[in-house]
């Protein structure tokens, strides 16, 4: 019975991995008040060419860095379209999902039936040795405490920084921040490739050590996932970590439940995260204070510097 | 949405490929549709292998056209009717959620002849086809419960229809032939290709206990998690060893070449006409890839009882069967007719769950 625990608690972090990555991302990109549909897309394209790195060199390194350089290019063309031009980040984000789906499906063409070394999972002698809590604390993959680092940095750096508050204030308040001399574009384009990094990291995630092969849209709608978990944590990181352990959980507590042999339909499963959403959007539109606190006021709304 | 997005640009993708096959009007067009890619290295693969079958042995008289990742349901008529239109005169549609979308257009195109994979409904310009795969099911589980050291397999199911029930049963009937105690544990994944979604069914059954994992999806994701943790597990549609060398037990081989070589020389003979085909080891449509990561004794008895499935000497579903209220259905002696087993949508006795409906 423990070490079916201890399996499942396993197996659940690694389905979470992936939208903490995308979720973090998001988070910031959000909090500076910008509003990416793309995930779902930006993931793909860093699914598709850590694999294609790794294919080419070998090296799982420079395949996670791919990932996370091919979903900051993505990004980079949504932060131009909204931030520059200005157009509708909800339209554009839409758009860039499907362009993110049709450019990995095509580029990954010739690395369908591929596979490549997967990313191992770590072991320290002694510490992952140690008894129950070796292996939950000490035998994952390295990239699940590099997601986990990264959502602790990401607190950090939003609660206890400068330049955490600085963007908290170009997402609350774009005009304020603006006219006290912050560069608001520059810091919603510095954000948007965070949040496209951190995307493309959860593709690479996906096809690197989920499941070492590249297939056309994997992503599976984790992308759309990691959309509500931000909004399900209500911007808080430490939320973040929770939301997707709880929506990464359901998934494959819904599995072990059929193998168990006590079948649950799939498909009430599959609703969960979202209900879970709805009901938390539900609670935060009834207490005005809390949306003060964490919703970015300025979310989704362009800005233009000289009016 | 999402399928909105896919449907899209599959239909790019599909009007592409046919703009490339209109070159040369005189050869006969022969038009595949695939549920997934065909570098899945399982089913769609192994019916992509039968296309280049054709083209290597009838390229001079035809040329083939695929249209991939065709999601299975109504949308799929459009695909099929992209090619009837673009002048396919015989068009094989490889998955079981196509039977519908397949009738559909088979009528809007009477000229044109239609080959169904897995179906059971006909017309008379609709052939279906299918693989006795339970034969090489049973022999997997002649395999898994020789070589269970915790007498638990886990089973990653895709849809619940008859195809994948009278897999499951053929298997567990082979498992319970050799070890009476080996313990069932079935997964839906509720697709037939979903790579990180079949990794996942795979790790939870292998946290249950499973030290065994044989799957009905497409992909090679399960094999690849099973590697991870050292389990072993069987390959599925296609030779998949290259992918885990120390894991693959076997694979059952879906060797659909001579079968839609055949068929499209009727085609071209004038001499083609509706049925249901139903081959399997005998005719070499099935076929077990070779018996790894295993004693010697156990891939001796199951390349002898696979012998005896191809020769006709023994067939999986002989009775007595049970189902699981215990009542006889097919008894002591007697052999499960097809018709009988094209319809299974029942476990056997010894199968600890129920059938989702």
């Amino acid at each position: 019975m423990t070490e079916l625990i201890i399996a499942s608690i396993m197996t659940i972090m690694t389905a979470a991995t992936p939208l903490i990555f995308a979720a973090t991302g998001e988070l910031i990109c959000e909090k500076s008040g910008v509003l990416n549909l793309g995930v779902e897309g930006m993931m793909l394209i860093g699914a598709v060419f850590g694999f294609a790195a790794v294919t080419v060199t070998g090296a799982p390194v420079l395949g996670v860095f791919a990932g996370a350089l091919a979903g900051i290019f993505a990004s980079l063309i949504f932060g131009f379209l909204t931030l520059s031009l200005l157009s509708n980040q909800v339209a554009t984000g839409l758009a860039l999902t499907i362009f993110g789906t049709g450019l990995s499906a095509l580029f990954g063409l010739e690395y369908v039936g591929k596979t490549i070394e997967q990313i191992e999972p770590i072991h320290i002698p002694l510490l992952t040795d140690l008894p129950i809590v070796g292996r939950i604390l000490f035998g994952h993959d390295p990239l699940i405490y590099l997601a986990i680092a990264i959502l602790g940095l990401t607190a950090w750096f939003l609660r206890r920084t400068r330049a955490g508050m600085v963007l908290r204030a170009v997402g609350d308040s774009d005009y304020s921040a603006h006219a006290i001399g912050y560069p608001v574009i520059a810091i919603r384009y510095a954000a948007v490739a965070f949040g496209g990094a951190m995307a493309g990291l959860g593709g690479a995630y996906l096809s690197l050590a989920y499941t070492p092969l590249w297939a056309e849209n994997m992503s599976a709608g984790r992308g759309w996932i990691a959309l509500a978990l931000v909004v399900f944590a209500s911007w808080r990181p430490s939320r973040v970590l929770l939301g997707a352990m709880l929506f990464g959980g359901i998934t494959i507590l819904q599995l072990n439940a059929q193998a168990a042999g006590f079948g649950i339909p799939a498909s009430y499963m599959s609703m969960l995260p979202y209900i879970a959403t709805i009901v938390v959007l539900v609670l935060i539109s009834r207490d005005s204070t809390r949306i003060r606190l964490n919703a970015p006021a300025c979310l989704g709304r362009a800005f233009r510097a000289e009016r | 949405m999402k399928k909105f997005f896919r449907l899209t640009a599959m239909a790019f993708a599909g009007a592409l490929l046919i703009a490339s096959g209109a070159a040369s009007a005189e050869k006969l067009k022969v038009g595949f549709i695939y549920i997934g890619p065909p570098g899945d290295f399982g089913w769609t693969y192994a019916h992509d292998q039968g296309r280049m079958q054709i083209e290597k042995e009838l390229g001079d008289h035809v040329e083939t056209t695929f249209v991939e990742n065709v999601p299975e349901g109504p949308d799929a008529e459009r695909a099929i009717a992209k090619l009837a239109e673009t002048g396919h005169e015989l068009i094989f549609t490889t998955s079981f959620g196509y039977m519908e979308p397949t009738l559909k257009a088979a009528k809007r195109f009477p000229n044109v002849k239609f080959e169904h994979a897995t179906g059971y409904k006909q017309a008379d310009n609709v052939a279906t086809y299918n693989a006795k795969f339970y034969e090489g099911r049973y022999v997997q589980g002649i395999i898994a419960g020789k070589m269970s050291k915790t007498n638990t397999v886990g089973y990653i199911a895709s849809f619940p229809i008859p195809e994948v029930i009278m897999g499951i049963n053929a298997f567990l009937l082979g498992a319970h032939s050799v070890n009476p105690d080996i313990k069932l544990k079935i997964v839906w994944a509720y697709t037939w290709f979903d790579p990180p979604k079949e990794a996942d069914a795979a790790k939870v059954l292998m946290d249950q206990g499973a030290d065994i994992i044989t799957q009905h999806t497409d992909s090679t994701a399960a094999l690849q998690a099973a590697a991870e943790r050292g389990v072993l597990a069987f390959g599925q549609a296609s030779d998949m060893i290259q992918f885990a060398p120390d894991t693959q037990l076997t694979s059952i081989i879906d060797e659909w070449g001579p079968y839609y070589v055949e068929r499209t020389q009727a085609v071209l003979d004038g001499t083609w006409t509706s049925g249901d085909t139903w081959h399997g080891m005998s005719d070499g449509l099935v076929v077990m890839a070779p018996y790894t990561n295993m004693p010697d004794d156990v891939a001796t008895l199951a390349a002898e009882t696979a012998e005896s499935i191809r020769t006709g000497a023994f067939h999986p579903f002989t009775g007595p069967i049970y189902n699981q209220a215990g009542e006889l259905v097919v008894s002591d002696g007697e052999v499960a007719d097809d018709g009988m087993l094209a319809g299974m949508m029942f476990y056997v006795k010894g199968i600890d769950d129920e059938v989702p409906n």
